[in-house]
């Protein structure tokens, strides 16, 4: 195997890991300030991917379809919250759980009644397709370059906004002290219901630019919403610094495992039979690793409170 | 859901002593809702446009929802054995829920046409003289594509598929006709939505030629990724990836890649020119093979139950396996273990207008029947 | 007696009255379906033992109902080809036998809970719904690329395995079967509540720390509830690989843990009989809503969210009005 195979195979990781950073950092952010566990997550990722193709076949346009999976996930992340989600903050996991279950179900076949059973088109626009050359000699294709770019460019964006903004300090106050923010007059409820648009929208932007590459269509959401599950609880939920981190060491570890675990299988078993075993384990490998994170450090990486 | 019949009144007030109103009452089992629902449509579609066109009145056809799940298929094929007393079962679309269904139906004396799934278990010992797979075998396909490598002259092939019973049966299939050499064997995690590990895997590989067994989802992913790697290699795969319901999701990724079918909307036959034509009328969409099959199925049952009583179970089997119908497929017959004896061809994927479709450009086997003939004991 | 027990009474005569009226009917769905409801909620009593009184909420509790059906698909499965399980360094053999097999389950299953309660019980709250999500994941996972036993395609086992006695065939039969497991494990459930274990597990829910001040081990305490719990998921999914005659990974899926969770909060979180009434209603909207529409999934969702949202305390609590002993 050559250092180029992997070096790309490294960038493949990396890029998986900020896809899936877009989805995290919306997931933690939410139970970080609102103590919420949201199953329906990956259900605005879909509705960013269903808005997207939608626009992008009407306008001709993926930016246009761009900006219509943030604006449709936004507005379907604030109207659950302000019908649904907002009943639940103060209710047990469990409630939170279950609630947010149903909601699952009610978008899926919801989506599924408004476009049907079959997949939507979607697909990469003509100025980001093809590869490009990096240094190296490395072919790699520029879409998902992109991708990496615009993904660290959304992260810094996160940071700042928490770490520099006066959204970012009622944000950070609101993961301590509840009321005591309320007390000094910010507007709980909207700072809410902000806050979940905000993530919706991150989770609808990267259905979008996924849903480019992969297949648009319904139940899209539910892998990727238990991957950013591992990769919150792994950082510890509740921080974004965790969530990045943790997002990494998913998209490393699962693209990674796929290509060295048959190889190395290979070293002393069969080799068919070594393929199905390696790939049989890395498919188990994410799980594992957010197992023996959990083990040593209940809390995760990051992680503050339980 | 005019069709589906209910048993009307619930749990406790169900006084079935009922005489039926119909003579021959047909189970079918499919998938409608959840993420593989649009295989499922198209099979009962299919199916249901033969029966309507038979003008037939004293047939029934209950229609049940399976979601895909194999315990809520037993559930259903358990309800309409024991509740609805069928005559015959059919529509399943995967093949671990054919196996969940189709042992116990067959045992419990129904017999089963397979529209779709036909696992190897069922070809080989597991074989019933109740059970008909009116699609092909699970290999059949594969085994196509690998026959298709090696005419096409391709010596080094990348062959991905699954890491599941299919996907490994996917590629034994293929690698029993292939007689170049393998540039890589690679199984993916079912449902895995990014390949860019092994489309690097396959740049580094120094292959001829891609073989890939990705079925729904999983296919629009990899083809559209592929083609916007720039590896540039000569794809083959089974149909499964190519069907008319997501060609157009795929778009311009998939053109001009060579598939393996037994079925194609212009293969040139009368019953197949009705078919597609009636099909577009009444749905006002293309046909998929899916449909193609259940359209088959019905035909096919509807020429037995000319020939004899389903109550006569000897004569109902041989009429079946006469398998006197007009195919969308053309030559059609059964083999001894009662999967078809039929073509396999290769088509390309081209551009009619404004739809994506498929087009036959060779002929990749000729009157194949499969590879588990002889393992049946029947 | 209270309204909650005299509701818990009318339910199981239901139980025992529905099977019987639909055998005399000659309806054997209805005894099928029935029997499904019947396991699901033993499946569900399981976890409510943890989930009730331990508040260990699991959401991968499908992994001993997994563990418990392919328990039985194994043994079924060499049995009837007359396939040794293991020669070296003795000699194993398959068993078509229910109570051998029901043992096998309960045994393997309690021994995965305790391996995984071990691990994942450090943790608590979200991190531990997630921990045991990921368990599920991972056996489900393995089970679909296990190809010596199926994979995906799973395993049909032809008959259904026998009972000294009984005919397990005759539905009814094998519906007593289950309906017996169920009454067992209620009983043993009740009973466990009111011990000291039960009290003890409940207060370390609410308040650890004064558990541990008169030197118990909340952690201990916990571990034997969810074993416990566990092994009574496995024996359920004995008895379900056991009516479909057919095991699958999907008996792993995370889907089905959110299930079993949600029989008991539609029944009623904590109450004796929660899953019980869950289980059955969702066996009854899910075969009656689903005849309805293609789209039912819609309409469960929002009565799910109904549930939770407006309903607190489930069927139960409206019906039977708020629980005095737990909170």
């Amino acid at each position: 195997m050559t250092t180029t195979l992997i070096l790309e195979q490294f960038l493949n990781g990396l890029q998986s890991g900020i896809m899936l950073f877009l989805m995290a950092a919306g997931l933690t952010l939410i139970f970080g300030v609102m103590g919420l566990i949201n199953l329906a997550h990956g259900s605005l990722y879909m509705v960013g991917a269903f808005c997207a193709a939608t626009a992008a076949a009407a306008t001709g346009s993926f930016a246009l379809g761009l900006v219509a999976a943030l604006a449709g996930a936004a507005a379907a992340g604030a109207l659950i919250e302000l019908v649904v989600i907002r009943r639940l903050y103060d209710r047990d996991h469990l409630d939170q759980v279950l609630a947010t279950f149903a909601l699952i179900l009610i978008f899926s076949e919801g989506t599924r009644w408004v476009f049907g059973s079959f997949p939507l088109y979607l697909d990469v626009p003509e100025a980001l397709s093809g590869p490009v050359t990096l240094p190296g000699g490395i072919q790699y294709p520029l879409y998902r370059l992109t991708l990496i770019l615009a993904g660290l460019a959304v992260a810094v964006g996160l940071f700042w906004l928490i770490a520099r903004t006066r959204i970012g300090v009622q944000i950070r106050a609101g993961e301590n002290d509840r009321e005591m923010i309320a007390a000094l007059g910010v507007d709980i409820d909207r700072l809410y219901t902000f806050i979940f648009a905000l993530g919706a929208a991150l989770a609808g932007l990267a259905g979008a630019l996924v849903g480019a590459i992969q297949s648009v269509q319904v139940g899209m959401g539910e892998p990727v919403l238990i991957l950013a599950f591992v990769t919150i609880v792994i950082g510890g939920i509740g921080s974004i610094k965790g969530a990045l981190v943790g997002a990494l060491l998913v998209g490393l570890t699962d693209t990674l495992g796929s290509v060295f675990l048959p190889e190395l299988f290979k070293l002393f078993m069969a080799p068919a039979a070594a393929t199905q075993t390696g790939a049989s384990l890395s498919s188990m490998a994410i799980y594992i690793l957010m197992a023996v994170v959990l083990i040593w450090r209940p809390t995760g990486l990051f992680g503050a409170r339980a | 859901m005019s069709l589906k019949t209910l048993t009307t009144g619930g749990l406790l007030c169900a006084a079935l002593a009922l005489p039926a109103a119909a003579e021959v009452k047909v189970g079918m089992i499919t998938t409608l809702s959840g993420g593989g629902a649009s295989l499922g449509i198209d099979t009962r579609d299919g199916f249901m446009l033969a029966i309507e066109q038979s003008g037939r009145t004293d047939l029934e056809v209950v229609i049940e929802d399976d979601q895909r799940k194999p315990d809520v298929a037993v559930q259903l094929a358990d309800k309409m054995i024991q509740s609805e007393k069928v005559d015959l079962l059919t529509g399943i679309v995967w093949s671990n829920l054919a196996m969940a269904v189709v042992p116990s139906a067959t045992a419990q004396g129904k017999f089963y046409l397979s529209t779709n799934a036909a696992p190897a278990q069922l070809a080989g010992r597991g074989c019933n003289a109740r059970y008909f797979s009116v699609s092909y075998q699970n290999d059949n396909l594969h085994e196509g594509a690998g026959a298709y490598a090696t005419q096409a002259g391709f010596k080094n092939t990348f062959i991905l598929a699954p890491n599941y019973p299919a996907g490994q049966d996917s590629l034994t299939g293929f690698k029993r006709f292939y007689e170049g050499d393998l540039a890589g064997e690679v199984y993916t995690k079912l449902g895995q939505t990014d390949y860019a590990a092994e489309i690097a895997q396959i740049r580094a590989s120094g292959a001829d030629s891609v073989f890939f067994f990705l079925p729904g989802g999983m296919g629009i992913s990899f083809l559209k990724q592929y083609a916007d790697s720039g590896v540039d290699l000569p794809l083959v795969g089974p149909a499964f990836s190519f069907d008319q319901g997501i060609l157009q999701a795929v778009g311009d990724a998939a053109l001009g890649v060579k598939n393996s079918s037994t079925w194609s909307k212009d293969l040139d036959n009368a019953a197949n020119a009705t078919f597609v034509e009636a099909f577009e009328a009444k749905y006002d969409r293309l046909p998929s093979i899916y449909a193609a099959q259940g359209y088959d199925t019905a035909n096919l049952m509807l020429s037995a139950l000319d020939k004899a009583e389903i109550s006569d179970e000897a004569g109902f089997g041989a009429a079946l396996k006469a398998a006197e119908f007009d195919s969308v497929r053309g030559e059609f017959s059964f083999a001894a273990n009662n999967h078809p004896i039929q073509n396999v061809y290769v088509r390309e994927v081209i551009k009619e207008g404004d739809i994506f479709t498929n087009k036959i450009v060779a002929t990749a086997m000729e009157d194949r029947a499969n590879a588990y003939v002889d393992d049946c004991k029947m | 007696m209270t309204r909650e027990t005299l509701f818990n009474l009318a339910v199981l005569a239901g139980l025992v009255a529905l099977p019987l009226y639909a055998h005399l009917a000659d309806e054997p769905f209805t005894i099928t379906l029935a029997t499904r409801a019947v396991i699901l909620s033993l499946a569900a009593v399981g976890l409510n033992m943890a989930l009730g009184i331990g508040g260990l909420v699991s959401l991968g509790h499908a992994v001993f109902f997994g563990i418990g059906g392919y328990a039985m698909g194994i043994l079924a499965f060499h049995a009837q080809n007359y396939m040794p399980l293991m020669e070296t360094p003795f000699l194993i053999e398959g068993t078509k036998s229910m109570p051998l097999i029901w043992l096998a389950a309960v045994v393997a299953s309690a021994l995965a809970a305790l391996v995984i309660g071990l691990l994942s019980l450090r943790t608590s709250g979200v991190y531990f719904i997630m921990i045991t999500l990921a368990f599920g994941q991972m056996f489900y996972y393995f089970a679909i690329s296990w190809s010596a036993y199926g994979g995906e395609d799973g395993m049909s086992i032809y008959v259904r395995n026998g009972f000294p006695g009984l005919n397990t065939l005759v539905p009814i039969q094998f519906y007593g079967l289950c309906l017996a497991a169920l009454v067992l494990a209620l009983g043993f459930n009740g009973a466990l509540a009111r011990s000291r274990f039960g009290l003890a597990l409940n207060a370390a829910r609410q308040v650890p720390e004064r558990v541990r001040a008169v030197g118990l081990d909340p952690f201990r305490l916990r571990l034997v509830a969810f074993t416990i719990s566990g092994a009574i998921t496995g024996l359920a999914g004995a008895l379900f690989a056991d009516l479909n005659r057919f095991v699958s990974p999907t008996m792993f899926s995370w889907q089905l843990s959110g299930e079993f969770i949600v029989f008991i909060i539609i029944g009623g979180t904590a109450r004796l009989f929660g899953p019980v009434v869950g289980a059955c209603l969702f066996v009854v909207l899910e075969h009656y809503i689903g005849g309805w529409s293609d789209y039912w999934h819609i309409w469960f969702g929002l009565l799910l969210l109904g549930i939770v949202l407006f309903g607190r305390g489930g069927v139960i609590g409206l019906i039977a009005g708020k629980a005095r002993a737990h909170g």
